[in-house]
């Protein structure tokens, strides 16, 4: 049924993404689809990376590592964003668009008080894109 | 400029960087945001630095509330210190305007020119269009519209002795000087204007742009101002020696602009009234600190819009506005003298840059101390901001190339305004003498806010004119209170450019509180007054900054 799933990682809190990346990697495998990881950072020096360059290693790293232990190929791609504060909705958007996806597999925060004003990144995309989006709590 | 991630998409297929892409990444232990606390504030979740946000925060919220309290009794404490400031330290502003605009030459003609800002394959962010006109919203914007007839009208005609060098006079009492005189007069005030407008506050903004952006994109360190200051404290950097800068840094660009804000309020608000029509607007406080509010709710929707949706197409509409606004007043003004005095202003201002830039020996107090200094403080305390702002839009560019760009077309551009809105106002004084609506705002009365508009009211279409001068003031507004709230916010967040969005809209609202108390509590004095005061320690702050920035610039590979 899906073809491609994309998976939007934040290296910065990859801890809290366990329950979304299991569960791609499951549908990944039940589907033989292709999964990608997608990630955006900011050009400026974050806590994960100096550099876009080195943001891009790392995630290609940690796609491969992820890749390895589930026995399937991940693919990744970076993007950067002059203001990720209110940039990554769209950028991601994006780009599941150029992966050519069908499926977003994301994960997200508990919905609270202030998503009233400022929604979930999971929330966002899942009622602006034109595929299916899987929000993970 | 709307396809600004396009670079980026390719970053994935080079694995490493490419060997002339090198730099040297300073190694530290220090990791980004080790230092910021994310507490949970009602329902908003916030990602701040310890104690730079909650010390600036507090110190803020304090100051708001003990100017309001305490209006009358700060009147004069406001102006005795501005005036203790520049007429004590006129001559530490003026040297250190003086090493900026060298060290900027210096670098500019040595071989570190040659070092490229974040390594070869980057490219820039945005077109120089797109650059420029954020450039000029965020760092002049409110001062051009405010100054441009005021400051070469006064300087042409000052009754109170002010004109720079204590020169000819253009104006005697009340009558016109003989032709040659008023011609002396003319480009001295044209000089003495570009002089505050040309190369040294953009020096001062490049040495600011260009350290950071060197710490942040090739030495890899967060995107806020202690690190630039690596060089030279180590690793004390992330300890309290870094937490005074980045605090000094964050009360300079929010009093910086504060005092922006309240130029534009009170000039929105002079120019309504005079549009208008309505008596007595453009001395209440209370229509400004109505303005403050409506455009500062104004600011929080640009904010939630971010850089590209908000600050971006603000700027470009101003740059429109204000382009249309200079082509009208060439056009319509006496064009071709206009442009034969570019020329011959641009002559005048190398031809005096150095007399007016020497700090000692001089008998002008009134220009060198009242306006130089001032304007040296202002410009230094928005450095940090509009440093800030075009590091973040300098990537892939040489070192000579961005000094040439934030030095020299600034400069040029500066110049162009100033000859058109001064130049044309002067002629009308010399054309009309003491029945010019100019004459009588600038040197009959002192009413500063209505100067541009008592130019534009000589000239045909003077009520459209003056209606896209005051939506030109608003949205100049607009652009730096939020732009402005962007930068402080990335300092308090640690260098973090992606903390939560609250936090801006905490920044926004508090620069409008900051210019609305301080316009309470003892009007623009009050406001200038903070201004140079936080713009001396960060003088002090800045001119160690130049050591660490070619010692930072010798450390590249070239």
């Amino acid at each position: 049924m899906f073809k491609r799933i994309v998976v939007p990682v934040d290296l910065a809190h990859s801890d809290l993404l366990a329950n979304a990346l299991d569960t791609a990697t499951d549908l990944a495998k039940h589907y033989g689809a292709k999964l990608i990881y997608v990630s955006v950072t900011a050009e400026t020096p974050t806590s994960v990376a100096h550099n876009p360059k080195e943001f891009a290693d790392k995630l290609a790293k940690f796609a491969a590592d992820r890749g390895v232990a589930a026995g399937i190929e991940i693919e990744s791609k970076a993007y950067t964003a002059t203001d990720p504060t209110i940039d990554v909705d769209a950028t991601l958007l994006r780009a599941a668009e150029d992966a050519g996806a069908d499926l977003v597999v994301i994960a997200s925060h508990k919905p609270g008080f202030a998503d009233y004003f400022w929604g979930s990144h999971g929330g966002r995309l899942a009622s602006h894109a034109t595929i299916s989006v899987f929000v993970i709590r | 400029m709307s396809d600004s991630n396009d670079e980026s998409d390719n970053v994935t297929s080079e694995a490493l960087p490419a060997p002339e892409g090198a730099s040297e990444i300073i190694d530290t232990e220090y990791e980004i945001g080790e230092q910021n606390i994310t507490p949970q504030i009602g329902p908003f979740g916030l990602d701040i630095h310890n104690p730079v946000f909650v010390i600036s925060g507090l110190v803020v919220v304090a100051f708001v509330i003990l100017t309001l309290a305490f209006q009358t009794q700060v009147e004069p404490v406001f102006t005795a210190l501005r005036g203790f400031l520049t007429s004590n330290f006129d001559w530490f502003f003026i040297i250190a305007g003086n090493i900026f605009v060298l060290v900027c030459l210096g670098i500019l003609v040595s071989p570190l020119g040659k070092v490229r800002i974040g390594g070869a394959d980057a490219t820039p962010d945005y077109s120089y269009l797109g650059w420029f006109a954020m450039l000029f919203a965020a760092g002049m914007g409110i001062g051009l519209m405010f100054f441009g007839v005021l400051e070469p009208v006064y300087y042409f005609g000052t009754p109170w002795g002010d004109q720079p060098l204590m020169r000819d006079l253009g104006i005697v009492d009340g009558e016109l000087a003989d032709p040659a005189t008023v011609e002396a007069a003319r480009r001295m005030a044209m000089a003495g204007t570009i002089y505050h407008w040309g190369l040294h506050p953009w020096a001062m903004y490049a040495v600011v742009a260009l350290s950071l952006a060197l710490f942040a994109y090739n030495k890899g360190l967060p995107l806020t101002v202690r690190s630039i200051f690596y060089p030279i404290f180590g690793e004390r950097v992330w300890g309290w020696t870094g937490h005074v800068i980045d605090i000094l840094a964050v009360f300079a660009t929010l009093f910086g602009l504060a005092t922006s804000l309240g130029f534009g309020a009170s000039q929105a608000a002079a120019g309504i009234g005079f549009v208008f029509g309505i008596e007595g607007i453009g001395e209440s406080v209370t229509v400004a600190v109505i303005l403050i509010v409506v455009i500062t709710a104004m600011a929080l929707v640009s904010v939630l819009r971010g850089l590209d949706g908000g600050v971006k197409r603000l700027s470009e509409l101003n740059m429109i506005l204000a382009g249309i606004l200079l082509l009208f007043v060439i056009l319509v003004g006496p064009t071709m003298t206009l442009v034969s005095q570019f020329f011959s202003n641009l002559g005048a201002y190398f031809q005096q840059i150095l007399p007016l830039s020497n700090p000692i020996g001089r008998e002008d107090d009134g220009y060198r101390q009242g306006w130089t200094a001032f304007y040296w403080a202002w410009w230094i305390s928005w450095s940090p901001f509009v440093g800030m702002f075009i590091a973040r839009v300098s990537r892939g560019r040489s070192v000579r190339e961005f000094i040439t760009c934030v030095l020299l077309i600034p400069t040029i551009v500066s110049a162009i305004w100033m000859t058109t809105f001064g130049g044309a106002a002067i002629e009308q004084v010399i054309a009309r003498a003491s029945e010019s609506a100019v004459f009588g705002y600038v040197i009959e009365a002192y009413v500063p806010e209505l100067s541009l508009f008592g130019m534009l009211s000589e000239l045909p279409l003077a009520a459209i004119t003056s209606t896209i001068a005051i939506i030109l003031v608003i949205v100049f507004f607009v652009t730096s209170s939020d732009s402005g709230s962007l930068v402080i916010d990335t300092i308090t967040a640690g260098g973090k450019i992606d903390a939560p969005v609250v936090q801006r809209i905490f920044w926004v609202t508090f620069e409008g509180l900051v210019a609305a108390a301080l316009l309470i509590g003892g009007g623009l004095v009050a406001l200038q007054a903070m201004a140079v005061s936080t713009g001396l320690p960060f003088a002090l702050v800045l001119l160690l900054g130049c050591v660490a920035l070619i010692k930072g610039l010798m450390a590249e590979p070239r």
